[in-house]
């Protein structure tokens, strides 16, 4: 749309000294040009990032300011034992230690259990890989709810209440049919040629999986794995229903029931909190973003 | 080879572990809690049969229709804003930054990421208006309007909550979005501007055609997830005011954990997937004829 909208504004302008009005127009074509892609990224980095500043100045605001200051002021007193007092009053420190007791077992035993079964069921040649298949794609749209209450019963009878297993359990059943769907379709890019090449240099079929097409999936189980974990660190449902004490709590149901902790809503502190909870997904996924969007971008979820 | 890739003892030993761990906690689960769905009780007291009557309460129960009504209205208003806000967003970062879009693309795609209890906290005091004004309402006053309760009414409520989930997802649809756009080959944008088409006659009747499967795929993600939602509401409303915000799937946590009907409760979430499954099966048949339709 540009360029014929752009030449009519300028041609509409009272001619100056031709050398000068050309490189005026030029420089005003392209300012001009440009311009409403730099206002329109300029709102959204707006709309994005200031509640974000928002959240990270109220964190460093006492009681009495975050109350009686202008909301988009600064603080007047820049309170960094906001986040000594989430973290040990708050309690911050202990859900941080339950949520990654609960998460990484889980997210380990989903990517390896996962990926083998994605391997065997895109690349080996068996009858029932299509209903397996099917099975476990089922199981993707199945809602949460739906197994909440016969597992709560089942580890209530085994006696695994009161510790962090059925957390790890539940969130290995349910990892699951994503990551094997998932994987099954990156590993539909590994050649047949490399795994024949493999298997009459005499590999065995574990072998071929450990060495040759786990290793080329990289990315692959980077990009999953990333999925899965913040879909386990930021679960809510499973977490409320099996932790039934303070002890057990993970961030996110900690969080939730932040205020009791200190009696009355104490701002400062609650914010600190948001913003630790905030900025170690933020250092975690800025790490890892490249692959995340290239394995986004070019992988299963296209289809 | 054949003998190798069929071995029977192999491909039990890599799918077995995930079908079985796949089986206990999913699988055997679903057809348990639907058995629950004729009994009444909870794990502690334990269950007695009562046959057809919690599919009866669930017919009469005024609270269902409240929820279920929430549930759909949320699942599409919100699928709308979200597919639509990140297809403009794509269409932004496609034809008007081109290739200075890696940055603002990352940028965009931060909330995704963040915790929703700690976002819904954020906007619970965005939008405070007791005991302080937050960034919103501050703003209304500064340009003359009253601060409004936005957490006391339906209405308010649920529009609060459509705008936090949008906030959280377009950059994360924009990228996904963005994935089918660039795959359009240049050469046919170039055609298509040659025969004359620009601004929004070439979005309508070439890139939008071009890009339908992924605006199906997105549409199909989309709806799954939003019939299921559940942190955002029960973290910035909970399900308030009165139960004007209440979905499905927080009206049957509430039955089964405050109330100890554990019966009932399997109802709900029975009614809940019967709905996903419904919905799922009728998307996807309807993505195989229209996407006959967009080939041919």
């Amino acid at each position: 749309m540009t360029a014929t909208s752009v030449s009519r504004i300028v041609r509409d302008r009272p001619a100056r000294r031709p050398d000068a009005q050309r490189t005026a127009r030029r420089s005003v074509t392209r300012f001009t040009r440009r311009l409403p892609g730099r206002l329109l990224t300029l709102v959204l980095l707006i709309i994005v990032v200031y509640p974000l500043v928002w959240l990270f100045l109220g964190s460093l605001k006492s009681q009495y300011d975050y109350l009686n200051t202008p909301t988009y002021s600064l603080p007047t007193h820049w309170m960094w034992g906001n986040y000594e007092a989430a973290w040990v009053t708050g309690d911050l420190g202990l859900y941080i230690r339950n949520s990654t007791t609960a998460v990484f077992p889980a997210l380990a035993l989903v990517i390896l259990l996962g990926s083998a079964a994605g391997f065997a069921l895109q690349l080996m040649k068996w009858r029932l890989s299509r209903p397996v298949m099917l099975v476990f794609l089922a199981g993707i749209m199945v809602p949460s709810q739906m197994i909440l209450l016969p597992l709560f019963t089942i580890y209530f009878q085994v006696g695994l209440t009161g510790s962090l297993w059925p957390l790890i359990i539940t969130y290995a059943g349910t990892g699951l049919p994503l990551t094997v769907f998932m994987m099954a379709t990156y590993f539909r890019a590994v050649p047949r040629e490399i795994i024949e090449a493999a298997a009459i240099d005499g590999a065995g079929i574990f072998r071929i999986f450990f060495s040759v097409a786990l290793p080329m999936m990289r990315n692959a189980v980077l990009t999953v794995a990333l999925v899965q974990f913040f879909f386990m660190w930021n679960d809510l449902l499973v977490a409320l229903t099996f932790t039934d004490s303070n002890n057990l709590r993970t961030v996110q149901v900690g969080l939730l029931n932040f205020t009791g902790q200190f009696g009355a809503i104490e701002y400062g502190p609650l914010f600190a909190a948001i913003c630790i909870t905030v900025g170690g997904t933020l250092i975690l996924f800025t790490a890892l973003n490249r692959q995340v969007m290239r394995g986004l971008t070019g992988g299963a979820v296209k289809g | 080879m054949t003998e190798l890739l069929g071995n029977k003892r192999a491909i039990m030993t890599l799918v077995g572990p995930a079908l079985l761990i796949y089986t206990a906690v999913m699988l055997v689960p679903v057809f348990w809690s639907a058995g629950y769905t004729l009994t009444s009780g909870n794990a502690i007291t334990g269950y007695h049969f009562v046959g057809l009557a919690n599919f009866r309460e669930l017919l009469s129960d005024p609270n269902i229709r409240t929820a279920l009504s929430f549930t759909l209205r949320y699942a599409v208003v919100l699928t709308i804003a979200q597919v639509v806000a990140g297809y403009l967003l794509a269409l932004f970062y496609v034809f008007i930054l081109k290739r200075a879009s890696a940055l603002i693309r990352t940028l965009m795609f931060f909330p995704i990421v963040l915790p929703t209890v700690a976002v819904a906290l954020m906007f619970q005091n965005l939008f405070a208006i007791a005991p302080v004004n937050g960034p919103v309402n501050s703003l209304l006053q500064a340009v003359g309007y009253h601060a409004i309760d936005w957490f006391g009414t339906a209405g308010h409520a649920f529009w609060i909550i459509i705008i936090m989930d949008t906030w959280r997802s377009m950059g994360f649809y924009a990228v996904l979005l963005y994935a089918g756009l660039v795959d359009i080959p240049e050469s046919v944008i170039e055609a298509a501007r040659i025969d004359g088409a620009t601004g929004l006659r070439l979005v309508r009747h070439v890139v939008l055609p071009l890009s339908f499967p992924v605006l199906l795929a997105a549409l199909i993600f989309s709806i799954n997830g939003t019939l299921k939602v559940f942190d955002s509401i029960l973290a910035l409303t909970n399900g308030g005011p009165g139960n004007a915000t209440t979905p499905l799937t927080l009206y049957m946590f509430n039955t089964s954990f405050s109330y100890d009907e554990y019966g009932y409760g399997a109802t709900i979430a029975f009614l809940l997937t019967v709905i996903c499954l419904i919905v799922t099966l009728a998307l996807y048949r309807w993505s195989r004829t229209s996407g006959e339709e967009v080939a041919s």
